[in-house]
């Protein structure tokens, strides 16, 4: 159950291995949370994250989860949610691409087109139903500054976290009032690896400010969560450049 | 009954909210139905939300909202006791009681709770060093267990002392008999008294408490300094009818209840308004404005024991992200840990109005009933405060390391592993529920969360 400050006991990561919820599980184990589920597809990776969180006193389990075969969602989520409350949901998979590669083989481009928006409306809505019967939880939905408008340098992985983003709003509103809620966070460009160095831009953020930001999202029940917050405002400024200058921006983002 | 409505349930500090049915039975078989049909996520009852956490919230489950069941059943005007549905208000039973020379036995800072909420919180007052908590006046109840069966049960037995504090988990309470206090008149002879910081005012409070049957201490806990932890106390006692002035209305009409209201504040308030620098300017005015020393002075029950009621909703102050009560008591001798924890808080800066500082005298027999012996404060921080979460785990660190205890019904952030050093018969309970209710028909967000 959360408490007053929407912190939860019990977690359910979709996509085990992303740095941004493995930042944000840290923080929750080190509040609140005793219960971790990772689900994602097997291997070490997902392995050592349990391990990690297991370290910091968590009782962690796995379970198999695919987030390409949208079929499978509903039993894969039904045996997590048999075992018990999940207060908060964190819908984390994801896939960059390769934007000059996927422009040249589209079955590619759709991999990641299904991977961040077919696959995540199947576990968004699988999920949301699960949350709805106990009648309480989050569902955090991880979307990014790149939804907000396309770019020539990433509009096939932007696209598709535009569409995600879109749905996650929409969710957000037919759940309100369900004792669901949904926030969807829309964090900057994530700094690549733990390497010290400056910022390549001011709006690059690490998965830890991603985290924290996250946990006053909850707190405050936001609906949506900007990182850095600035971003908000960078973001509608942004929104009303025309096209043809737009084009014409370095990519800072 | 009407037809169940799925909304989302808050306590008074309106945060965490949950969905759940919503289910208002008018009549004890309507009561039945309701648990017998409840379903696999349970039923828990719900009086009038006053608890500040998710005491009365059952997400996705069932929340018997008990106010229909409202009906005074007999007054022995004679012994002073009173048999009443556990949806009365503890305003309706003033109402009517006071024209008749009987108070409640204990009030609690509003009177806009009901009886099976009283019992189930088992609810203090000012006078807990004279009159113990709220269950000490029940004689019996009538409990609704999880078989959907109605028990009398009487003090003394283990199912009395479990409900008492119980927060609702044991059944729901439909009656309650309950003994009552005499009165002469509706007023209150109040003395006031400022103290000018934390010493002053605990001694103050040593040594001349036994005078009075109410005592409570206002505290700034916005104070630095030398003004660490200073106070207004008010202490008082039950006018009798000779302290009225000759020849007034009030004389001719001693026994009248007078309530005064002014307007809610309005649905939504922006977050924020609270702050240090908006609080402390109350705070101090509110210090300043007190005397420095006054006796005798006849005041209204009402505003005596209820000064928030005259404001209507009065936590919607708190805006969107509401508020986070905190109340713990520490025991006799450990007044230590209250001087370091009145310290902390003070130095934290904690945007709070006055807090509410009481002495507990004995015990009550409800296994989690929340009065031991010893110092109780009570204060309302709004949600938002940065770092909240953590600074109130430390202070239950504090708390827990002195022996004492946090309430439940106002709790709505504790961690669970420090509940079974805080109440010591937490098993007792759980195996009476286990029991009782092998199926977990009563269950509430408080019992999910603290599992309880």
């Amino acid at each position: 159950m959360k408490d007053a400050f929407g912190l939860p006991q019990s977690l359910l990561v979709l996509g085990g291995t992303s740095r941004i919820a493995l930042a944000t599980a840290r923080r929750l184990v080190a509040r609140r949370t005793r219960t971790v589920w990772l689900a994602g597809r097997p291997s070490p990776a997902l392995d050592r994250a349990a391990g990690e969180l297991r370290a910091l006193g968590a009782d962690v389990r796995t379970v198999d989860f695919d987030a390409l075969d949208a079929d499978s969602h509903e039993t894969a989520l039904g045996k997590v949610f048999a075992e018990g409350d999940i207060d908060m949901v964190l819908l984390a998979f994801g896939v960059l691409g390769d934007q000059a590669h996927d422009e040249r083989e589209p079955s590619a481009a759709v991999r990641v087109a299904q991977t961040n928006y077919t696959g995540a409306v199947a576990a968004g809505l699988v999920s949301a139903q699960a949350l709805q019967a106990q009648g309480h939880g989050s569902l955090v939905v991880l979307s990014s500054v790149a939804g907000e408008r396309a770019r020539r340098g990433d509009f096939i992985y932007g696209s598709s976290k535009a569409g995600l983003d879109a749905f996650a709003q929409g969710l957000g509103d037919a759940l309100h009032g369900t004792g669901v809620h949904v926030t969807v966070v829309r964090p900057g460009p994530v700094r690549a690896g733990t390497a010290a160095g400056g910022r390549r831009t001011p709006w690059e953020c690490t998965p830890e400010e991603v985290a924290a930001a996250i946990e006053l999202g909850l707190r405050r029940r936001a609906e949506t969560v900007w990182v850095p917050g600035a971003l908000r405002v960078v973001m509608s400024v942004l929104r009303h450049v025309p096209r043809g200058m737009f084009r014409r921006l370095p990519l800072l983002l | 009954m009407s037809a169940p409505r799925t909304v989302p349930v808050t306590g008074w500090g309106r945060t965490a909210p949950t969905a759940a049915r919503l289910i208002r039975p008018r009549s004890y078989e309507e009561a039945v139905a309701a648990v017998r049909q409840c379903g696999v996520r349970g039923g828990i009852a719900r009086g009038l939300g006053r608890a500040y956490g998710d005491a009365a919230q059952n997400a996705g489950g069932a929340v018997l909202d008990m106010t229909g069941l409202d009906r005074i059943h007999a007054i022995d005007a004679d012994d002073g006791t009173v048999l009443c549905d556990a949806g009365v208000s503890l305003h309706r039973l003033t109402e009517v009681l006071l024209p008749l020379g009987w108070f409640v036995p204990v009030a609690p800072g509003t009177r806009q709770v009901t009886v099976g909420g009283a019992v189930g919180a088992d609810i203090h007052g000012r006078n807990h060093r004279v009159s113990g908590s709220f269950s000490r006046h029940v004689l019996s109840f009538e409990l609704l267990t999880a078989d959907g069966g109605i028990h009398n049960v009487t003090r003394g037995t283990p199912l009395f002392d479990a409900t008492c504090g119980g927060m609702g988990l044991t059944g729901v309470i439909l009656t309650v008999t309950l003994r009552l206090q005499p009165v002469q008149t509706s007023l209150m002879s109040v003395d006031t008294e400022r103290a000018g910081d934390l010493d002053d005012l605990m001694a103050r409070l040593t040594a001349t408490d036994h005078r009075y049957r109410y005592s409570v201490a206002w505290i700034d806990l916005l104070a630095r300094g030398a003004a660490l932890g200073r106070a207004v106390l008010t202490r008082g006692d039950h006018a009798t009818l000779d302290a009225l002035p000759e020849g007034t209305h009030t004389r001719r009409h001693p026994l009248a209840l007078r309530v005064s209201r002014l307007p809610a504040p309005p649905p939504v308030l922006p977050e924020g308004l609270l702050t240090r620098r908006t609080v402390g300017w109350f705070n101090e005015l509110w210090y300043r404005k007190a005397p420095r020393a006054r006796t005798g002075e006849l005041q209204r029950i009402s505003a005596f024991f209820h000064p928030l009621d005259r404001v209507p909703h009065w936590n919607r102050v708190y805006g969107r992200g509401g508020l986070v009560p905190y109340q713990f008591v520490v025991g006799e001798g450990r007044e230590d840990t209250l001087r370091r924890i009145v310290g902390r808080i003070a130095q934290r800066r904690c945007p709070s109005f006055p807090a509410v500082l009481k002495r507990f005298g004995e015990g009550d027999p409800g296994w989690l009933s929340f009065p031991v012996p010893g110092w109780t404060l009570a204060l309302d921080v709004p949600a938002g405060l940065p770092g909240l979460g953590r600074f109130l785990d430390e202070l239950d660190e504090e708390v827990a390391t002195a022996g004492g205890r946090v309430y439940l019904a106002r709790d709505s952030r504790l961690r669970p592993d420090l509940l079974a050093a805080m109440y010591p018969r937490l098993d007792e309970f759980r195996q009476l529920r286990a029991q009782l209710d092998p199926r977990g028909v009563f269950v509430s967000d408080l019992a999910r969360r603290l599992a309880l």
